[in-house]
């Protein structure tokens, strides 16, 4: 149903990513993905995932990602960057073997000793509301790893920073 | 029961992510296939999180922070890179020789 | 507790150590001062009397107080691996004893001899450092109480013949012909060392002593077994006693100094064959197929032999011969299994073989000198140069002559006795086998020849015209005391040998009675009746003298011409001259296709084809090659380094798919 339009969509948008020369078509057809899986993650009710999603995915770091294609003037239309044939075959062969090995690992029904009741996450959310939901475990259980992840990002911008200056 | 198809739909999405990381010179296009594929392991953590418990939801919250962290200073290599070379096809950026 | 403990054959080591020291101070000696003479004399020789004296001594207590098995002194253990323990050991026995006493006699009167002979040489250190580390090793192969420490012996002395064959190695002749010797005695080795192993492996003991006790349960009698350890020690034999079809060292081995010839390719080494079978007699007894093959083979010799020594113009090559053709003699002895009648033999054999040796060896030194003085380089040993010396060398003519009646087999010197009772056994065993009898008809015929050529010799070399030339007459004399005074004494012992075991006394045979006994449940009676032993007697007698008469009527020596002018030998007479030509045969057929296995295959094929080329050369390619591998690696692509790490990573996954 709505499911297998949105995993439709996101693995064709996906495969056109990858495909196309130019680089703001890649960059494009991969924010449709990402706008798409956003929709499957409602469907998992994950809601507030999705939303942070299609904000900080979808709308910073794809952004950021145009801002540098722009910057560097890639934008044009220039010799592909596609690998020739023997990089094709190797690709088309290395794809098809994981995506083979991943189908042939699955599991598709977790440990008994970990499930849950049916519908538990559902009812959490309808319950106390899709933020809150996730709030709580993040700001209880996994407030250092939180606190950390302020640190790392702290980091980041500072070597982004300094990495980008036309002279130190 | 949305859990099989959801992971059947990661595995695609990751692999096509390898395969755009084998086919494609361009180091910014190489980047966004990294991207594709952190996003198929963050649809397997919520596939999974609807059957195990909230902590998927959690892991993923980190998960797209660190990418965050990751894209920005990678792209500033990148810049860098294009400042010293002049391009970013990787063919040509070989200064990890010998 | 032997009768022997606590008496003189407690020191019957001392005997082996002192020619040892001797060695060693000699070989000393020839480093640091080689002009040293007399130190280097009075060592080499007073080593070998003083071992000699030894020797008497133990005799004495052996003869006082007869053992009824052998007295084994050990000195220290040598091999205690498992299940085998040989000990350094050594053992006096009657048989032992024999053997010791004309060791270290007839050294002792070699070495007196050599003094004089080697005088001029100057390797005379070296001489006699080896010549000491010879009797040495003779006498642990003639005292060792186990199969390991007589093999110890048994390579010794095969390497010392060696180092004597080829003393003046500048020769290359000389020098190969050491190398054939030690070669073509090896292969007999090999025999002997399977005749070890089968030993061992069914007997478990190396010890004489238990193997002897247990033979006689542990192994069937003429069984398939107990022939092939007789057959394999005697192919050690073979080699050591220059028999067919391994003899030809021993003619080529003339190229040593003589007293060499004298002591080891007449009295002692060679005789090392008859011994070793002389002190198995009970495995070549239980096999009645070796001790027939024994026989056969050593009248063959005999008498193949003795035909070659008929034409041979080389004084020395018809000694070497003649020794031969007795060992023949001695190892049909032992194979009817008549052993004290081989070692009676043996005994014999060594004073006037010995003898004639030196004997020979004077007349060489002396022509040396002759040829010194007048400067020609004419062959100072071929007959023709002689002729006539009996009136120059008068002493070493007689006891020359002594020997030559002695080794023809005229009563009542030794060599008659000792041959005589050889043949005696032989024609008693073909009364009831008549290959025996074949044997024994072998023998006839090459005491006659013997007789033959031995009066050739003494007609060329003493009677006659001189043919030497008139610059050298003048300097032909009799040799110095120093070498004939031992020659007079083997004289007297070829003489009075024969006392040793005249023929109804028998001393010798019951002497060796505790040792031969065990044998004899496994033999036929082989003592002749008296009848018939007195017609053999006879017989022999006639044949010697018969050989004689007739060398003396046939051979002109007046007509002989020297060798440059003498017209080429023709036909039959040629064929022996070259020895039937087997020297080459064997080149032909072993040596060169050896050779070529060698050359071809194992040098360039295997060697430097194979393992040069894959196992060296390979793996210094096969590491440049990992290199190169190694280095294309890293071209700094980083697109490369993605592709593997998607293929490790796809790699990694698999294995979960088990």
């Amino acid at each position: 149903m709505l499911f297998w339009l949105f995993a439709g969509v996101a693995m064709g948008s996906a495969l056109l990513c990858i495909t196309r020369k130019s680089p703001v078509a890649s960059a494009l057809w991969l924010v449709n993905t990402l706008f798409n899986l956003a929709g499957i993650y409602v469907l998992l009710d994950a809601h507030f995932i999705a939303a942070v999603q299609v904000l900080v995915y979808a709308g910073a770091i794809m952004v950021l990602f145009l801002f540098v294609i722009m910057l560097l003037n890639l934008g044009r239309e220039g010799p592909s960057d596609i690998k020739g044939p023997w990089g094709k075959v190797i690709a088309l062969i290395g794809g098809l073997v994981l995506v083979g090995e991943l189908i042939a690992l699955r599991r598709v029904t977790p440990p008994f000793s970990l499930q849950l009741p049916p519908g538990t996450v559902a009812n959490s959310v309808a319950a106390r509301g899709a933020v809150r939901v996730v709030a709580e475990p993040l700001f209880q259980g996994y407030l250092v790893p939180f606190e950390i992840t302020s640190v790392l990002l702290l980091a980041a911008i500072v070597g982004a920073v300094v990495l980008a200056k036309r002279r130190l | 029961m949305l859990l099989g198809p959801s992971l059947a739909v990661s595995a695609i999405l990751f692999s096509l992510g390898v395969v755009g990381v084998l086919l494609r010179r361009n180091a910014i296009v190489i980047f966004m296939c990294i991207e594709l594929m952190l996003n198929a392991v963050n649809l397997t953590f919520v596939a999974l999180s609807q059957q195990i418990g909230l902590d998927g939801q959690v892991f993923v919250f980190f998960v797209m922070t660190v990418a965050a962290a990751e894209a920005a200073v990678g792209l500033a290599i990148v810049i860098a890179l294009y400042r010293h070379r002049d391009t970013v096809n990787l063919q040509n950026i070989n200064l990890l020789r010998g | 507790m032997s009768p022997l403990a606590g008496t003189a054959a407690d020191w019957v080591g001392l005997a082996i150590l002192l020619p040892f020291a001797g060695f060693l101070v000699n070989g000393a000696l020839a480093f640091f001062r080689p002009r040293a003479r007399r130190a280097v004399s009075i060592v080499g020789v007073g080593s070998v009397a003083a071992a000699f004296a030894v020797a008497v001594a133990v005799f004495f207590a052996v003869r006082a107080a007869p053992p009824a098995a052998p007295y084994v002194k050990t000195l220290w253990s040598w091999i205690p691996v498992g299940d085998l323990s040989v000990g350094a050991a050594l053992q006096v026995d009657q048989l032992s004893v024999v053997m010791l006493l004309v060791v270290t006699g007839v050294s002792s009167l070699i070495h007196l001899f050599s003094v004089g002979y080697m005088h001029e040489d100057p390797g005379y250190a070296r001489y006699f450092a080896y010549l000491n580390l010879f009797v040495a090793f003779m006498l642990v192969l003639v005292l060792g109480a186990s199969f390991p420490v007589m093999f110890i012996g048994w390579e010794g002395v095969g390497l010392c013949s060696y180092l004597l064959i080829g003393f003046w190695f500048e020769e290359k002749e000389k020098a190969d012909a050491g190398l054939k010797a030690f070669l073509v005695n090896r292969i007999g080795d090999v025999g002997f060392l399977i005749a070890m192993f089968l030993i061992f492996s069914h007997l478990g003991t190396l010890d004489f002593r238990e193997t002897f006790a247990r033979a006689p349960q542990g192994l069937a009698a003429g069984g398939g077994t107990v022939t092939a350890i007789a057959l394999f020690l005697f192919m050690g034999c073979v080699g050591k006693s220059a028999q067919i079809p391994l003899y030809v060292w021993l003619p080529d081995a003339m190229a040593g100094p003589t007293p060499v010839s004298a002591l080891i390719h007449a009295a002692t080494m060679v005789t090392a064959g008859v011994y070793l079978v002389a002190r198995t007699n009970l495995l070549f007894a239980m096999a009645p197929v070796a001790s027939a093959v024994v026989a056969g083979v050593g009248a063959l010799t005999a008498l193949f032999a003795a035909t070659i020594g008929l034409k041979q113009w080389d004084i020395k090559k018809v000694l070497a011969y003649s020794t031969v053709s007795q060992l023949g003699y001695m190892f049909v002895g032992v194979g009817v299994g008549a052993y004290a009648a081989g070692m009676f033999h043996l005994v014999t054999h060594a004073f006037f073989k010995a003898l004639l040796f030196l004997g020979a060896g004077s007349v060489i030194h002396v022509m040396h000198q002759a040829y010194h003085h007048s400067h020609r380089h004419a062959d100072a040993q071929d007959m023709r140069n002689m002729g006539g010396l009996a009136t120059y060398m008068p002493w070493t003519s007689r006891v020359m002559w002594v020997a030559t009646l002695a080794i023809a087999g005229i009563p009542p010197l030794a060599g008659f006795f000792s041959k005589d009772e050889i043949l005696g056994a032989a024609f008693t065993r073909g009364a009831s086998q008549p290959f025996y009898l074949i044997v024994w008809l072998f023998g006839i015929v090459a005491a006659f020849l013997t007789a033959f050529y031995m009066a050739r010799l003494m007609l060329y070399t003493f009677h006659g015209p001189n043919r030497t030339g008139d610059l050298e007459r003048p300097h032909l004399r009799e040799a110095p005391w120093v070498m004939t005074g031992p020659l007079v004494v083997l004289a007297a012992l070829t003489v009075l040998g024969g006392a040793i075991n005249l023929p109804e006394v028998g001393a010798l045979h019951r002497w060796l009675e505790p040792l031969t006994a065990q044998s004899a449940a496994f033999l036929p009676d082989l003592a002749p009746t008296t009848g018939v032993e007195i017609g053999l007697m006879v017989a022999a007698a006639l044949i010697g003298v018969a050989g004689l008469w007739l060398a003396s009527r046939v051979l002109k020596p007046e007509a002989l011409l020297p060798p440059d002018r003498a017209p080429r030998e023709t036909g039959f007479a040629k064929l022996l001259l070259e020895k039937y030509r087997v020297d080459e045969l064997y080149d032909r057929f072993i040596v060169q296709p050896l050779l070529w296995l060698s050359r071809v295959v194992l040098w360039k094929g295997l060697d430097a084809g194979v393992i040069d080329t894959a196992g060296v050369n390979g793996s210094a390619a096969l590491a440049r090659g990992l290199g190169w591998i190694g280095s294309r690696l890293q071209s700094g692509q980083v697109g490369t380094y993605v592709v593997c790490f998607v293929i490790g990573a796809v790699a990694v996954l698999a294995t979960l798919l088990k």
